[in-house]
């Protein structure tokens, strides 16, 4: 307990500390907020990656994704092949209206072609309007934040050991080939100083042949 | 001729401080409560830092529809307002502002006339209660009306002892023989006016008859628009009053240093300060129940208002 009206004095002193901090409001049009790295606010769409394999649309449980494709055929690699065909994505459409930002959709692209981003100011007038085409979600791609770097002591991804075992198999290779090469040379080098060698004894023995005869 | 111009100036700047501090008031709560609170309060109105916001609110007010109720009795109802503001105009004439005459009107009796005129401002919220037809107005009225029973005998009390000490009842006869050992002195008086005073004003944590979450705003329930917004001013005026009234009562009015240039500014000084203090009151307290306020009024104010009196008869016997 204490002094009797402590507790008065305390709560004049909490109030009086409060006005001297800095306060906590938000100036939200005026000041951007800094949002965490991994906000979700916006879905974006990189349609470079996307095959339209439909994963995304089948796992979305608000089935707020919509896509059309067709199929296209491209004249075979060397004559006489087959022809190869592949899907040309048409529409790609997700309705913001239904969509519960649980990102299962991102989760579960194949081909990266999904991503995050912390953009939030899309609000439409209408409802209809929140159905945001592939162009926008394209644009949106554009707002999307590098990938966080790894910790100092995480494991390697396996992308970038793989990259280098290629890298490292080509160079073996590179420099496999170029030790061949240099072998061949110097094996060329002294089968043409053995050949001139010849021909000189050659010569010396036509001159004392010669000189025989 | 020249007494003409002179009465007139002096109702002009008299006017004038009345429509001007009590906004400044109300600006100053807007923004200091917000910060006590960890907000920026109003931002927008007037461009820098929401100064403008009451004279945006004015307006809003000033728009609306001026409603009576059906069951309203039409002419008391449309007076409250005018009872509720216009007392503290007439008080404010009273208060002497710097040495030398500067005050509205020298009043002889000058503690009798602001409490008694002080007490008809809170008639105003016993007709609006009365008069709305409504049963929660008609609670806050009582309310008003048991708060102002149990407060004005502290408040009156503790004037009395600031009277006796100078021996005066006008204001700036009390001034003229203010001592700065008076302060430590009426201490214990200064504190119960301004407790019973922030009371009388319905301020919180004594702000049981208007009450928001419980009675709707009590008295104020039925009333729209301008005479809505002319019950806030009574309220914003009413803290003006109560802190210049303190200042001279209780702080010593114009005197500190260099008192015979700028007295003046040290009232307005001394009443600014109080003002927050208001607002900071506000800010820091819950509100206090019926039962609570009763209690406070008749155990501990009015004891202590007595004890100052003792107090201030016995050294005034000693010194003379």
């Amino acid at each position: 307990m204490g002094i009797p009206g402590s507790g008065l004095a305390k709560g004049l002193a909490v109030t009086l500390r409060t006005m001297t901090r800095r306060s906590h409001t938000a100036q939200y049009p005026e000041v951007q907020p800094e949002l965490p790295p991994r906000t979700r606010g916006v879905i974006g769409l990189f349609e470079e990656n996307c095959t339209v394999c439909m994963l995304c649309a089948r796992e979305c449980p608000d089935w707020c994704i919509y896509i059309d494709s067709h199929k296209e055929t491209a004249p075979p690699a060397a004559p006489g092949g087959r022809e190869r065909s592949r899907n040309v994505l048409d529409r790609f459409a997700i309705d913001f209206a239904l969509c519960m930002y649980c990102g299962i959709c991102i989760e579960v692209c194949p081909f990266d072609a999904l991503f995050w981003s912390p953009e939030f100011e899309y609000a439409e007038e209408d409802i209809r309007d929140l159905t945001h085409e592939r162009d926008k979600l394209r644009e949106w791609m554009w707002t999307v934040p590098a990938p966080p770097a790894l910790d100092p002591a995480a494991e390697e991804p396996k992308e970038i050991g793989a990259a280098r075992k290629a890298a490292e198999k080509q160079a073996a290779a590179e420099a496999k080939a170029a030790e061949e090469a240099k072998a061949a040379e110097e094996a060329k080098a002294a089968e043409a100083a053995k050949a001139a060698e010849a021909a000189d004894a050659a010569d010396a023995n036509d001159g004392t042949n010669g000189a025989a005869s | 001729m020249n007494d003409v111009l002179d009465v007139a100036l002096r109702l002009l700047a008299l006017l004038v401080a009345f429509l001007v501090l009590p906004l400044l008031v109300g600006q100053t709560e807007h923004k200091v409560m917000a910060h006590m609170q960890g907000r920026l309060g109003p931002m927008y109105a007037g461009g820098f830092h929401g100064w403008a916001q009451l004279v945006a609110d004015g307006v809003k007010f000033a728009q609306k529809e001026d409603i009576v109720p059906a069951g309203a009795d039409r002419r008391i109802f449309q007076l409250a307002p005018a009872v509720a503001l216009l007392p503290y105009l007439l008080v404010l004439v009273a208060i002497p502002i710097g040495p030398g005459g500067a005050v509205g009107e020298t009043i002889d009796a000058g503690i009798f006339f602001a409490l008694a005129v002080m007490g008809v401002g809170v008639l105003g919220s016993l007709m609006a209660g009365w008069a709305s037809a409504n049963k929660f107005s008609l609670l806050g009225g009582l309310r008003t009306a048991a708060q102002l029973m149990a407060y004005e005998l502290p408040m009156l009390l503790a004037a009395a002892s600031v009277a006796m000490a100078a021996g005066t009842v006008s204001l700036p006869g009390i001034l003229d023989a203010f001592e700065w050992w008076w302060v430590p002195w009426q201490i214990v008086g200064g504190l119960v006016f301004f407790t019973a005073g922030l009371a009388e004003l319905q301020r919180p944590p004594f702000d049981a008859p208007v009450a928001d979450s419980e009675i709707i705003f009590g008295a104020y329930t039925e009333y729209t628009g301008l005479r809505f917004a002319l019950f806030l001013l009574a309220e914003y005026a009413g803290i003006v009053i109560l802190c210049g009234l303190t200042t001279v009562l209780f702080l010593g009015g114009w005197h500190g240093p260099f008192s015979g240039d700028v007295g003046w500014l040290w009232t307005l000084l001394k009443t600014a300060v109080l003002a927050f203090v208001v607002i900071w009151l506000r800010v820091s307290y819950p509100r206090l129940r019926e039962d609570q306020l009763q209690k406070l009024a008749w155990t501990c104010l009015i004891p202590l208002s007595l004890a100052q009196i003792a107090l201030t008869g016995v050294v005034k016997v000693v010194i003379s």
